[in-house]
């Protein structure tokens, strides 16, 4: 018998998406290895730093945790846009796109799928990294609460959409646009204040940083961390800002497959 | 188009930049035919196959797959189709029945346990599922790909080269099992391939492209009586080297 059609949105086709590559993950210790191994020298580094520096200096012993905070957020940002963009790239390695292509997969499936992908990974990756914070420097990253939920949710936001944008780069120009995959977000390292105040940067560059919904996030945490204030009205900019981002990034996504499915290049997802 | 037609390209032309890969070709399949799409290299065939399945838009004409258009709705039709090509492969770590479990369900199959069972049966590939795709064979993994491909028991199969790199006895069991689906099924099959043994076997007609146009479109029997050839090869040969066009002059 046929099957039926399923023209709409379909969950069942995201779960078998997610289903692929939880199937891929539980295949390969690697993998699963390397999801924590560099979240976990990142939060060691940055945390010893923070020790030496706050035996040394006044302003970061009263502030302790900013270092260890910025660099676990962070990580949500990177890695919650690497589980997205390597999802993806997964597929390209395998040669199966034009199997899914061609499959009734719809994009936007294949987009929640991947989504949903990025929270499985940096789970993996990020609690045991979480705790091992607590068990050497005595951070503990949920003690933020409600807080750390508003953070989170603005920094998968714009990890997604970084992940949409560059799985469309990648749809329209083969593994040629890899490497921004693994790039591009560190653009976003020195602009959004992971580590130090907006105030630092030159004034041309603030109204730049203040364009990128993470660094109302960064700020947050440092005024949650050292002025012992949360402060909603960063996060809802933020949120404003991602609405936005997310627009955007689904727009380039739709204009690149198109330009794909008009220049041929699905079919060729090589170099 | 009539009520009988699986497949039908009308005036089909794609132009990347300035390289035409397909030249305002025409054609149409009747539901439960099995046609054969010859071609050398660059004939177009990949693009046309490619277009067909709504992976890339004509820069001009139409494809209709079963009456829907599938540059604009392809999404409507995609689950009573599936395709088979040695270029594309399923995910190398993930077992057969991963594999075959993920695409049932992408292709809306109910009881997917159910019919990877009967078809892992009907292709040889029981003692297999639990094995990675990664380490089977070529003749294995071109079985595992097939059974990919009639996962949804498609009324559209679109084969690219579905016997390359397979030893001769391994490539006729393909082919007699393509043959028992079609008859089974009734299904539509257009088949791309530089096997002529193959296609003088499976296809009750031939399309020959060359740099993107039909050259020829017959059945294999009255191409054969027309080059006064022996073979479909030596027929092939004649379209791509231009001789059947100098017959014709000379004629």
């Amino acid at each position: 018998m046929t099957p039926a059609p399923s023209i709409a949105y379909s969950p069942r086709r995201v779960a078998a998406m997610v289903l692929r590559y939880w199937y891929l993950l539980r295949s390969s210790w690697a993998r699963l290895v390397e999801l924590i191994y560099w979240p976990a020298v990142q939060m060691l580094m940055w945390g010893f730093l923070q020790l030496y520096i706050g035996e040394n200096a006044s302003f970061f012993a009263r502030a302790s945790g900013i270092f260890i905070g910025a660099v676990l957020l962070w990580d949500i940002l990177f890695r919650g846009q690497l589980g997205f963009s390597v999802s993806f790239l997964e597929e390209m390695y395998a040669r199966n796109l034009g199997n899914l292509m061609m499959s009734p997969l719809r994009a936007s499936e294949f987009i929640t799928a991947l989504m949903i992908m990025s929270i499985v990974r940096l789970a993996i990756g990020m609690v045991p990294v979480s705790l091992l914070a607590i068990v050497f420097f005595g951070f503990n990253l949920y003690s933020l609460g409600l807080a750390l939920a508003a953070f989170f949710a603005n920094l998968i936001l714009t990890s997604w959409s970084v992940g949409i944008f560059v799985s469309g780069l990648v749809l329209r120009n083969g593994l040629g646009a890899e490497t921004f995959a693994w790039s591009i977000m560190f653009l976003f390292l020195p602009l959004t204040c992971v580590y130090y105040p907006v105030a630092i940067l030159p004034g041309y560059l603030q109204y730049l940083a203040w364009a990128l919904p993470p660094t109302y996030v960064f700020e947050g945490m440092r005024a949650l961390l050292i002025d012992h204030v949360f402060r909603a009205d960063l996060m809802v900019q933020a949120l404003l800002l991602n609405t936005v981002l997310m627009a955007a990034a689904v727009i380039s996504f739709r204009k690149l497959l198109d330009s794909a499915r008009m220049q041929g290049s699905l079919l060729q997802t090589g170099e | 188009m009539s009520s009988g037609t699986a497949i039908a390209v009308d005036q089909l032309v794609k132009v990347y930049k300035n390289v035409t890969a397909v030249d305002g070709i025409s054609f149409a399949l009747e539901r439960g035919s099995i046609t054969g799409l010859l071609g050398g290299n660059g004939a177009g065939k990949t693009t046309t196959i490619a277009t067909i399945m709504g992976l890339v838009i004509p820069t001009s004409g139409s494809v209709t797959v079963l009456g829907t258009d599938m540059a604009r709705y392809r999404h409507r039709i995609l689950h009573r189709m599936n395709f088979e090509s040695p270029y594309v492969e399923m995910p190398m770590r993930l077992t057969i029945r991963q594999n075959l479990t993920v695409f049932g369900m992408l292709y809306g199959v109910e009881n997917i346990a159910e019919r990877i069972g009967v078809i892992a049966e009907e292709l040889d590939l029981t003692e297999l599922l639990d094995r990675p795709t990664g380490k089977l064979s070529a003749g294995q993994k071109t079985r595992a790909s097939l059974a990919k491909s009639l996962i949804n028991r498609p009324e559209v199969l679109l084969l690219d080269e579905p016997t390359a790199s397979l030893d001769p006895d391994t490539a006729d069991w393909v082919r007699g099992r393509l043959e028992r689906y079609c008859a089974e099924r009734g299904a539509t099959v257009l088949l791309a391939s530089h096997n002529m043994t193959e296609v003088e076997r499976l296809c009750e007609r031939v399309i020959i492209m060359k740099k993107g146009k039909i050259e020829d479109d017959d059945t294999p029997r009255h191409l054969l009586a027309r080059y006064g050839r022996r073979t479909l090869e030596e027929v092939f040969l004649d379209v791509v080297r231009g001789r059947g066009e100098a017959r014709e002059a000379a004629q």
